[in-house]
């Protein structure tokens, strides 16, 4: 099945660890005032990055993406239909984490009734309904990546909702 | 759209935090957190040496890290006058959870009173008094001068009989062995209080009457037990949704090793589900069974085990009665007790006979016999443990359902042995320690028809809301709040008057056919709408608390916040009340019964602890239970050696059995003959309606809807009370997922939304149990055994729609609660 493919995948990538993360990443412990200044933002400072472009996409055929960053696994997905917060010309094109914010398990698609499922613990999320968990453990909802679209079709991610599993800042500092 | 946080970021918590041993309140299994505090001008680092875990947090932690908390599990709360951040995440070194987080108790800190984020502005801060048509906020003297006044007189002029109170018997949130004891010494000490009930039954008894009768005592096994065990045997329960961190730390790892699960429900549970994922659908078998049949279903699965030889001969011999009949049944014992050759002459039953009552085949009630007791192929005796909870307890017959049940354990020597057990799974934990209750009598009275019937004047609650947890709701709520209402007209009436005068007003209303009612709670609750005094209680970690788990480990859950506002442990405003009571009866000229009111000079909830179940085991103070840390020790605590308390890993290890009192130390089995629907008025019921009403519960907000009443996240997923229905049952009634509909039959009305469960029955519902938006027992009628236990489980009623979707339900998501994988 598709779906267990890309835990799988997805598995391997996300126990592989922090390979794109920023080596050596110490805090320096006396800030010169311009940091301070430039740490001070009360929101983290998301980046736009292009995930792919409408025509990579399948319509309830998950594409595998990450962000903001790539040890933060997503999913992108095209419903088909046209649900709240999604995007594109059909409204339909969503994306969310695939860490399973009870205990960071990566989740799988269920392309039989659109919702992302926990091995681990069998919490499950309503990809057309927001990533509501519809049943589970997790204390949220899952996190949704904002997206965008462009004249050309490319889907930007522009920021999250909720805080993703596994990171106190969804932009590691 | 779903409800989001909207929370990108997170303070980190700092290297010298502090940090507490915390025991989630809400259900039974007890699963430990810690919680960290530290003050506001401060925060942690991503550097190793800048947080609490020693790791870098500038990168991704991975699955199951303890390196994380998530925005429920963070908040700011007053601690000694301060405002602090707090965090309260699970312990990955308890025992019980092993880090696993709850949906309910992962969001203990954002369910904290907080001023400054604006969490939980329900709760109450300050005594309230009925007084010019609203409740004024008061001082704590001025509220339980009243209570006094008007409890003592009614007292006096009357007798303690006049005096009914409704209180916890738990652990946990409201509960714990500091609570039962204060509130305990105040009504069956300084008063013998016989017309009280507990928060969710109509009277003062136990749940499982006839296990103890039998010897056993409804926790006897440790959690351990699940894993090591050949069979599990789950009956009237659905662990994995109430229960999760039990079922996923304990049961699961049992059937991943190979033990088999049996589930006797009349519904497919996500128990049952997820069961099959983790054991294979080879190794689940679920007994899906004519609701209320469960007794005809122990019996046939005991006789075929007696037939077949499966029974541990030489645990009978050794640990269970020898000679007939030991307890005869009587007007305390609703079945007679005694050997196993006794009971048999009541219990025998056939597979065959089973299969017509029950409504499963003959060769699933065989297998399941097999998968509990045949040995195995090397002749070694099977292992079973046996669970159980509200599908009998608030079943038919309670007794002689949950003593058949027991007697299948006994009969296979599973009780007191590893891989055994026969328990209760539970609801909240326990922390009962009172001054005997002797006095209630047995069976008690049925203290809501003791209501209904207009009589007794004055009404103490303690922590329970009957309009959502009683039976016979409907009518429970309109004559309480009826004779409520006397009182509070006659209050209305006085007002300017002296405090004698409102209080001689107060009395002639009680006379008239009044009702005075004190509700000691932490919001104002529903039944709190008839109150005339509302005491503001607080919380566990507001307070220091003990409690008790579903496998007896007691721990110590410490206070790392201030209660909000002026609230104050039950403990202590039991004490206070019984303080205000001695003072008053000595100006009334009542020296004696006021003596009967001394020994509460509590500073503190631990002074009330040591002086209640410290005192009766010394070996256990605070200190010895701080230092037990999360895991703490297992009930009974048989001393303290080399600095560590000395538990009990599970009871009747020693084949002696002695819940029952016997001298004998010997178990009895239950004669427990089928009499079909015992309560009254459930066979008519039956036949004069469509659907049967069940009632379930559901993970998200098990035993903290009244918080959950007012958190976002929650009120999100469920705006009102789900009902599950089959969908051909619904487009029946017209019904899309969402739609309001309401459930009636002659007992009353109730309303929830309507929500698709092709898993079910048809004509049957699951409406989920005592929502603040629609009291499942509005509809279930009074009926309850000889010994007042309710069978709520029991009641049917039609169905149509009241609305469609509203803008809130419309949103939410129908699908299947089961995993696809």
């Amino acid at each position: 099945m598709k779906c267990n493919k890309l835990v799988d995948a997805g598995r391997r990538q996300f126990l592989r660890g922090g390979v794109m993360a920023t080596a050596g990443a110490v805090a320096a412990t006396v800030m010169t005032p311009e940091q301070a200044k430039a740490q001070a933002l009360a929101r983290v400072d998301y980046p736009a990055n292009r995930l792919a472009n409408i025509a990579d996409l399948v319509v309830n055929e998950p594409l595998e993406v990450a962000y903001p960053d790539a040890d933060s696994p997503g999913v992108l997905l095209k419903l088909g239909q046209a649900v709240e917060g999604g995007v594109g010309p059909d409204g339909d094109i969503v994306a969310f984490s695939v860490l399973c914010p009870h205990k960071g398990w990566l989740m799988s698609y269920s392309a039989g009734d659109k919702t992302l499922n926990c091995p681990g613990h069998h919490s499950r999320f309503d990809c057309e309904a927001g990533g509501q968990q519809i049943w589970g453990h997790a204390t949220s909802n899952l996190a949704q990546f904002l997206l965008r679209v462009d004249n050309q079709g490319d889907i930007f991610a522009e920021g999250v909702d909720e805080l993703i599993y596994g990171r106190l800042s969804n932009v590691l500092a | 759209m779903a409800y989001k946080r909207q929370i990108d970021r997170l303070p980190i918590i700092p290297a010298d935090a502090d940090e507490f041993n915390v025991t989630c309140h809400y259900c039974i299994v007890g699963c430990g957190y810690k919680a960290y505090t530290w003050p506001m001008n401060r925060q942690g680092g991503t550097a190793p040496n800048q947080n609490k875990f020693g790791v870098d947090l500038s990168e991704q932690q991975f699955m199951e890290t303890e390196a994380w908390y998530a925005p429920s599990m963070y908040n700011v709360v007053r601690q000694n006058g301060r405002d602090v951040h707090l965090v309260v995440k699970p312990d990955a070194n308890c025992v019980v959870n092993s880090g696993l987080g709850s949906i309910r108790g992962a969001r203990m800190a954002e369910n904290r009173p907080s001023k400054v984020t604006g969490t939980q502005q329900q709760r109450l801060s300050d005594p309230m008094v009925w007084r010019n048509g609203v409740w004024q906020p008061t001082s704590w003297d001025d509220a339980l001068d009243l209570v006094a006044r008007v409890t003592a007189k009614v007292a006096v002029e009357g007798s303690e009989d006049d005096i009914v109170v409704s209180m916890f018997d738990h652990g946990g949130s409201a509960g714990g062995y500091e609570n039962t004891w204060g509130t305990g010494k105040l009504y069956f000490e300084s008063m013998k209080i016989k017309n009280c009930r507990i928060h969710n039954r109509p009277a003062y008894n136990s749940e499982v009457h006839s296990s103890r009768d039998m010897g056993v005592d409804e926790l006897n096994y440790a959690y351990e037990d699940y894993t090591l065990t050949d069979t599990i045997f789950m009956v009237g329960a659905n662990s994995m949704e109430t229960q999760t961190n039990l079922y996923l730390n304990h049961m699961v790892p049992g059937l991943q090793g190979g033990a088999k699960m049996i589930v006797v429900d009349p519904r497919r549970t996500l128990t049952i589900a997820s069961s099959e994922q983790y054991a294979g659908p080879e190794n689940v078998l679920h007994l899906a069974i004519a609701e209320g049949t469960d007794m005809v279903l122990f019996n046939a699965l005991l006789t075929h085990i007696v037939d077949q030889g499966w029974v541990d001969a030489d645990f009978i011999a050794a640990s269970t009665f020898q000679g007939g009949e030991a307890v005869a049944q009587d007007s305390a014992h609703p079945a007679g007790l005694g050997s196993l050759e006794y009971a048999m002459q009541t219990c025998r039953t056939t597979l065959e006979e089973a299969a017509e009552i029950c409504g499963v085949s003959a060769a699933d009630i065989q297998k399941a016999a097999e998968w509990i007791a045949q040995p195995h192929d090397d002749g070694s005796r099977r292992k079973c443990v046996t669970c159980y909870e509200k599908g009998i307890i608030w079943g038919n017959d309670n007794y002689r359902t949950i003593g058949a049940l027991v007697n299948i354990a006994l009969a296979t020597g599973n009780v007191g042995r590893i891989g055994g057990g026969v328990c209760r799974l539970g609801g909240h934990q326990e922390g009962y320690f009172r001054p005997s209750e002797a006095h209630v009598g047995r069976p008690s009275e049925y203290v809501d028809q003791f209501l209904i019937r207009g009589l007794g004047g004055v009404h103490h609650i303690w922590a329970c809301d009957h309009y959502k947890t009683t039976l016979n709701a409907s009518e429970f709520k309109r004559v309480h709040k009826r004779r409520s209402d006397m009182v509070k007209d006659a209050i209305d009436m006085a007002a300017g008057g002296t405090r004698e005068q409102v209080v001689d007003a107060i009395v002639s209303a009680i006379n008239a056919g009044g009702l005075f009612v004190v509700d000691v709670d932490i919001i104002h609750s529903q039944i709190g709408q008839n109150a005339h005094v509302i005491l503001p209680a607080c919380e566990a970690n507001e307070m220091n608390l003990t409690s008790m788990n579903g496998e007896r480990r007691l721990r110590l859950s410490e206070k790392y916040m201030d209660p909000f506002g002026n609230s104050l442990p039950d403990a202590l405003i039991a004490a206070r009340i019984a303080q205000h009571m001695e003072r008053v009866l000595r100006e009334m000229g009542e020296d004696a019964y006021a003596d009967q009111f001394q020994g509460y000079d509590w500073e503190t909830e631990e002074d009330a602890f040591m002086d209640g179940y410290g005192a009766a085991h010394t070996a256990v103070t605070y200190e010895h239970l701080r230092a037990a840390g999360n895991n703490g020790v297992q009930e009974p605590v048989v001393g303290y050696e080399n600095g560590q308390l000395v538990g009990t890993t599970r009871l009747y290890t020693d084949g002696v059995f002695t819940r029952h009192g016997r001298e004998d130390g010997k178990a009895l089995f239950c004669a427990a003959g089928w009499r079909g629907w015992q309560a009254p008025g459930k066979a008519r019921e039956q036949a004069a309606h469509r659907f049967w009403i069940n009632n379930v519960r559901a993970n998200i907000f098990w035993q903290n809807q009244f918080l959950d009443q007012d958190n976002d996240f929650v009120q999100d997923r469920y705006p009102h009370p789900f009902v599950e229905m089959h969908p051909d049952d619904m487009v029946d009634l017209g019904l899309n997922p969402g739609d309001l509909l309401e459930i009636i039959n002659d007992n009353g009305v109730t309303q929830g939304m309507a929500y698709p469960m092709p898993t079910l029955k048809r004509n049957t519902v699951a409406m989920v149990f005592g929502s603040p938006a629609g009291s499942q027992g509005n509809v279930v009628n009074p009926g309850v055994n000889e010994l007042v236990l309710p069978d709520y489980k029991h009641c049917w009623g039609d169905i149509r729609k009241i609305s469609d979707a509203t803008a809130q339900t419309r949103g939410i998501s129908f699908k299947s609660h089961e995993i696809m994988l």
